[in-house]
């Protein structure tokens, strides 16, 4: 269960964020155009932005209330952020990032529980490579190992599959609801693409730095975003 | 996009063929040939004059243990060393605030430091005497602590550290900056603490950049020469520099001036390689 009600104003910008919601669903998704606020709940969500006002909290845990003085930090949340460029550090391999939060990270336990979460998204044999030596959809595996490894309450996921083709992009969908129905994780999921609320339970649509719609009904979700993404369709092309 | 790709490198082989077809023909061969080696001159003669005249010199490597070389050779180790551990110390927190947070005043802290880097040394050496002399700002204070800076190898070391220490925040600044911050959020939400944060992601990313910077940073120390002389003097086994032995020398032994400057020469060198170098990864498997 995630509440949410921040407002927050980015001056140089000229922009405001001002946005309440609340949800159970397993998978929700944040839907608007770029730069209409979506992104920026997600990292405060993650601890990365600090609202000027209002009140996150997860599974009845406060993240974050201004008034009364509650800010956890990133550390102590306890969510999975994967970026939009998935954020793997370039300077390790794909085991030492998978394995990069655990508290242990050397020695054979956690040698096995990296193992065993490399097998689950099928990155088992591409442990000693370096991120640039993935492609997208490989990248995006390890980004997910690394934050599932650590059994966060929620994870959140930016334009997971912005970075990613056509063809591939429907891959990884399917892909990544398996692996969400195998682990039984929530997610909040920012995207600015219609085709991404298949895999959504619950939708928020966003414009402007508010949210000017939501369903739980994702066909309808679609047909609220394609209103006010006039664009969605040529973006993509 | 893969329209747009191909419409940029199509613009740039004009580009190119453009800049082939204007460069050599149109320009007489004497104007470009004429200045070009004229300047490589300049700057190639005097360190061949160096090597050349030691390699004619008798037993140029005995030269280099008598006393005046070796105390030299001494001070300096010890004194760029110090610096350089100054620098790293105090510039990269420094080097980290600067490239990651804004607050009043940034430009002109900015501007204060990379003051040094064209200020000439002379001047610093009397910003130092008169900020740490005995009749300086700090003077009365450093007196009754009973601490004496000017003409003490602290001086030396604080004349490095006011030259080079900036040169090597500088570089830091930018190696920090040219690490994307996503980076330092992930490993935050992955538990991470900011301190760990900085070892094992922040730094490892910068280190290039980092290091070039302290490559610098002590090539600088080890060249110091105005604002040392005249905040701490040139007294042998003491203050006394490589390059003030130098200048030393060539009044009393010019023969140990001429190992000094083949062995700067040398070193400078071998400093230029491992700088190269250090640009050079800037391009490893993961970049």
């Amino acid at each position: 269960m995630l509440e949410l009600s921040i407002q927050k104003r980015f001056p140089e910008h000229d922009f405001a964020l001002d946005v309440c919601l609340a949800t159970e669903a397993p998978i929700a998704a944040l839907i608007g155009p770029s730069g209409s606020g979506k992104t920026q709940t997600l990292r405060s969500v993650a601890g990365a932005v600090r609202p000027d006002q209002g009140r996150i909290v997860l599974d009845g845990r406060v993240l974050f209330d201004r008034s009364l003085g509650i800010d956890l930090s990133p550390q102590e949340r306890h969510v999975g952020y994967v970026p939009q460029h998935y954020g793997l550090f370039p300077h390790l391999d794909v085991a030492a990032n998978v394995g990069f939060g655990l508290k242990h990270r050397h020695g054979s336990p956690a040698a096995e529980r990296i193992g065993r979460m490399l097998a689950t998204v099928g990155m088992e044999r591409l442990a000693h490579r370096y991120p640039m030596q993935l492609s997208g959809g490989q990248q995006q595996r390890v980004a997910l190992a690394r934050a599932l490894i650590l059994e966060p309450r929620i994870l959140l996921l930016d334009e997971p599959f912005a970075a990613l083709d056509g063809t591939l992009r429907a891959a990884l969908r399917a892909e990544l609801n398996e692996l969400q129905q195998r682990l039984r994780f929530h997610m909040l999921l920012v995207t600015h693409d219609p085709e991404d609320l298949q895999l959504a339970t619950e939708c928020f649509v966003y414009a402007g730095g508010r949210i000017v719609g939501g369903s739980q009904s994702p066909p309808d979700a679609a047909r609220l975003a394609t209103e006010v993404l006039p664009d969605a369709r040529g973006e993509r092309s | 996009m893969g329209f747009r790709a191909s419409l940029s490198t199509a613009r740039l082989e004009t580009v190119k063929a453009r800049m082939r077809s204007w460069q050599l023909p149109s320009w007489p061969q004497a104007l470009v040939a004429g200045p070009s080696l004229l300047f490589v001159a300049i700057i190639g003669l005097p360190v061949f004059a160096i090597l050349a005249r030691v390699a004619q010199s008798e037993a140029p490597l005995q030269t280099l243990t008598r006393p005046i070389v070796l105390e030299a050779l001494r001070v300096s180790a010890i004194t760029t060393a110090c610096t350089l551990a100054g620098a790293l110390l105090l510039g990269t927190p420094l080097a980290y605030v600067l490239a990651r947070r804004r607050f009043p005043g940034h430009a002109l802290l900015d501007s204060l430091l990379e003051l040094p880097m064209v200020l000439p040394p002379a001047v610093a050496g009397v910003g130092l005497l008169f900020a740490f002399g005995r009749r300086g700002l700090l003077g009365d204070q450093l007196a009754a602590a009973g601490i004496s800076i000017p003409f003490t190898a602290t001086a030396v070391v604080l004349a490095q550290f006011f030259v080079a220490a900036p040169f090597y925040v500088r570089a830091a600044r930018a190696a920090f900056e040219s690490v994307d911050p996503e980076f330092e959020i992930v490993s935050h939400t992955l538990g991470v603490s900011s301190w760990l944060t900085f070892v094992r992601v922040t730094v490892p990313l910068a280190f290039p950049g980092l290091l070039s910077g302290a490559t610098t940073c002590w090539a600088r120390a080890l060249g110091e020469f105005g604002a040392t002389i005249m905040f701490a003097g040139s007294f042998l086994g003491r203050t006394q520099t490589l390059p003030l032995a130098i200048y030393a020398g060539l009044e009393s032994d010019l023969d140990a001036a001429m190992a000094i400057s083949a062995l700067l020469t040398v070193l400078s060198f071998g400093l230029l390689l491992i700088l190269r170098a250090s640009l050079r990864a800037r391009n490893p498997v993961y970049a």
